[in-house]
């Protein structure tokens, strides 16, 4: 029971294709804690590869008193891609309990008894990094191939409580974004319109991560960076996707008030589908007649390329310079125009 | 003879199966099963060689920066690039910190939870246990989460995030971080010393660094009543079960050398120590091999290959193979690589009386006091890093020197688990080939063309195996978490 006497939820987590980067992101939670956390949402945790006591018989009775209708399960997560290969048999991943049992099995029939279904991390959601290449394992999503609907579950799954898979993607996503989540999900706050085309929470990927970018200012004024460790904005030259990447990432401060921008590295998008196959170098941006491929979305392209025009033709002195450098070389506002040392 | 099957095997990084053959209550023979495949090589394949700097980290969600230190490493080396002094001193401080925190994700999490089973009720520090190291529960899983969760703020600070990060480049760090961040270093790193010195050890971290021995530790670790620290509770628990007979094997300790905050000078040394033999010997690379005879791999050609002209095509049917992983051999044997390894190899006196004290070999005792000792040794050094950068100059080469259109290079670093090789081909511009040997992949490798089992197959030869179900073979368990184990490193 909960500090509010309610019933707790239960929660069971998988892990299958995927480097286990999520649950680790997880765990660097503050305020609170990820053990606190449990405590506070009112979740119980049935099962976790990482965090619990059950291991090899102790852990498969736990999946069987689910699978056998012995134990409700509330929220059931997967981290990582199925692995549907090799020729759709799942080989590439057995659950390894004796039982001949894969993990693509057993992901399909848990997910059939769970009243909520996750995919944490774009590797569950989409196939993600797990797939890349010629994607010989034959990895998908929970829910996705890629950006098509489909995956495991197939496109017109729904879990017993009348939800599609829930999507976090990222790579690895932010704490908050699984917490939250969770969180509203043992509570069962989200319906469909709370979820986006692609079944991501809209309050988190309802933003762009070029919302909140630290390096805006540059980019109004298309003061490019031209070098990684350059100030200036990364979407020119760099393969910067901020633009056109869902998530709140600048909005929130991951491990202690960073993020990918921040860090001084491009958005690689890995929050969308296909992020991993891009063609180029991701530290590349793709152009056609010196004019950026990816430019913002939703953005008729000739006006973008009248407004960078003109407001190229306005950068300030301030930004031109230090766009091109390491560090803030010349300061604004009262200190305009002195040279910081 | 009983055949056990432990699965899903769970506290490791990753997923893993081990089977054993027990005759009279010990195990005999042991398989160990790296039951998932997913071919980071293969997709590295014909991409351009920057790339591996996105994709690499993504192997592994536990030790991504090692990773990416390798790649930079390999890079560096293929490319000629020069990271100016602050670029070796805050990525030296990077890696620490993920390791680090490693080390103490695996103690608290991983390791010691097998100690609140009620196979030890009768134990006079069972309650002590449990009441600290309950799952999800226990009175230093919260402190630790917190800690390790304010230590990974010098990611936040220095590489915008953790894990898998773009700021680790050959030349540098794509951040130069001013004076007020490096300040936030020094005091993320004050309050984990706090944490690390009333918790864990109860003691400054000095004082553990300098144990010089099984006598000083035991004096160290206090009475039954009282011990000291999480570190005392352990070197006491230790001592009562005999942890240092448990999880031995007859075998040498490997090390790359670890942490390069100034060029060429390593804070922990590199090479291979017999244990029992004082002298440490030089370590070659271009001795390592891999032999993929009983992995589910195909070979074109039997036999062992250096990763240079290593491949990793799939092949699930073939016969005799039961295992993803490869069989790494240095100069034809197995090697044991971690923490252990490295303070072996790096001389340090409490870790040379463990090995000792397991009759010249490495044990479950051994392995653990090695990673707590470690933790006390690198926090003083990340001090000194923080200490010794210079705000106001580079900390990335600029402009980064071109990557050449051909040729190979190597890189090796020490993950928190032991050593963390890449090794890459380029030919007109792509990647031709890309070849990771991963610190696990040593540990855990399957047997050899020889017949030869790996580390952890041979140090799980012998151990009493107390019950039929697998859940109950505890001891069999501890020698396995010993190695603090990455799995999905092993089958990137």
């Amino acid at each position: 029971m909960s500090e509010h006497g309610q019933q707790k939820k239960t929660l069971l987590w998988l892990q299958s294709g995927g480097c286990g980067g999520c649950t680790m992101a997880m765990i660097t939670a503050e305020s609170p804690d990820f053990a606190a956390f449990l405590e506070a949402a009112g979740i119980r945790l049935l099962w976790h590869p990482s965090l619990s006591l059950e291991t090899a018989t102790e852990a498969a009775a736990v999946f069987d008193a689910v699978l056998e209708g012995d134990e409700p399960l509330d929220i059931l997560c997967l981290e990582g891609a199925v692995m549907r290969g090799p020729d759709g048999t799942g080989r590439f991943h057995m659950l390894g309990d004796g039982s001949g049992r894969t993990m693509m099995e057993l992901v399909d029939a848990l997910a059939r008894r769970a009243r909520h279904v996750v995919a944490v991390g774009s590797c569950a959601a989409w196939g993600g990094v797990t797939a890349a290449g010629g994607n010989e394992t034959e990895a998908c999503g929970l829910a996705y191939e890629g950006d098509l609907p489909g995956g495991l579950l197939g496109p017109s799954f729904r879990a017993a409580g009348g939800l599609p898979v829930v999507n976090i993607p990222g790579c690895a996503p932010h704490p908050g974004w699984i917490l939250e989540t969770l969180m509203n999900l043992a509570d069962d706050v989200p319906a469909e319109q709370d979820l986006d085309a692609f079944g991501r929470p809209l309050a988190i990927f309802g933003h762009l991560a070029h919302h909140g970018c630290p390096r805006n200012e540059y980019y109004e004024f298309k003061a490019s960076a031209e070098q990684l460790s350059d100030l200036g904005c990364m979407m020119e030259h760099l393969g910067c996707k901020g633009t056109q990447a869902a998530g709140d990432c600048n909005r929130r401060g991951w491990n202690g008030g960073g993020s990918c921008l921040k860090g001084g590295f491009p958005c690689i998008a890995c929050t969308e589908p296909m992020f991993e196959q891009v063609e180029h170098a991701f530290v590349e941006t793709p152009k056609v007649a010196g004019i950026p491929v990816g430019l913002p979305t939703d953005m008729p392209k000739a006006w973008f390329v009248a407004l960078a025009s003109l407001s190229k033709a306005a950068t300030p002195e301030r930004l031109r310079c230090n766009a091109v450098s390491d560090r803030t070389v010349l300061a604004p506002g009262a200190g305009n125009g002195r040279r910081r040392s | 003879m009983r055949r056990i099957s432990i699965g899903p095997f769970n506290r490791v990084e990753g997923d893993l199966e081990v089977t054993l053959e027990v005759e009279g209550g010990r195990v005999a023979r042991a398989r160990v099963v790296s039951p998932l495949y997913r071919g980071f090589e293969r997709m590295l394949e014909g991409r351009d060689a920057r790339d591996a700097l996105a994709l690499v980290p993504r192997i592994c969600g536990i030790c991504s920066i090692s990773q990416s230190m390798a790649a930079a490493a390999a890079l560096r080396a293929f490319s000629g690039a020069r990271p100016p002094a602050n670029a070796l001193l805050a990525s030296a401080l990077l890696h620490a910190a993920e390791n680090v925190a490693d080390h103490l994700t695996h103690f608290h999490l991983f390791f010691m939870p097998d100690f609140t089973r009620d196979h030890y009720s009768d134990r006079w520090w069972f309650g002590e246990v449990r009441d600290r190291f309950a799952t999800m529960k226990g009175a230093a899983v919260r402190p630790m989460l917190r800690a390790r969760a304010e230590l990974l703020h010098i990611t936040g600070i220095l590489a915008g995030k953790w894990p898998h990060t773009l700021a680790i480049q050959p030349g540098g760090l794509t951040r130069a971080p001013e004076r007020g961040d490096i300040q936030r270093l020094r005091l993320v790193l004050h309050a984990f010393r706090r944490h690390a010195e009333e918790r864990l050890f109860g003691a400054p971290l000095e004082e553990v660094a300098a144990l010089d021995g099984m006598n000083a530790l035991l004096a160290f670790a206090g009475e039954r009543e009282r011990p000291r620290g999480d570190f005392g509770l352990f070197a006491l628990l230790a001592e009562d079960l005999d942890l240092y007979r448990l999880g031995r094997w007859n075998g040498a300790l490997m090390s790359a050398g670890a942490y390069e905050p100034r060029p060429g000078t390593h804070l922990f040394a590199a090479g291979v120590v017999h244990p029992g033999e004082a002298r440490r010997r030089p370590l070659f690379p271009e001795r390592m091999e891999e032999d993929a005879s009983h992995a589910w791999l195909a070979s074109a050609e039997e036999g062992a290959r250096h990763p240079f002209d290593g491949a990793t095509v799939p092949d699930p049917d073939r016969p005799g193979a039961y295992t993803w992983c490869k069989a790494p051999r240095l100069a034809g044997q197995p090697v044991e690589t971690g923490a252990l390894a490295r303070q072996a190899v790096d001389g340090h006196p409490l870790i040379r009386a463990a090995l000792a004290r397991a009759g010249d070999m490495p044990s479950v005792a051994g392995r653990v006091l090695a990673r707590l000792l470690e933790i006390a040794r690198l926090v003083p050094a990340m001090e000194d890093w923080v200490r010794a950068m210079r705000p106001g100059e580079p900390f990335m080469q600029r402009p980064a020197p071109a990557m050449p259109d051909g040729g190979r290079a190597c890189g090796l670093v020490e993950a928190a688990r032991g050593t963390l090789g890449h090794w890459l081909r380029v030919e007109r511009g792509r990647l031709r080939s890309y070849q990771i040997i991963a610190p696990t992949t040593w540990n855990f490798s399957p047997r050899d063309a020889n017949g030869v089992p790996g580390p952890l197959e041979q140090a799980l030869e012998g151990t009493p195996v107390e019950a039929d179900d697998p859940a109950s073979a505890v001891l069999v368990q501890h020698v396995v978490r010993s190695f603090d184990p990455c799995m999905v490193c092993t089958v990137h």
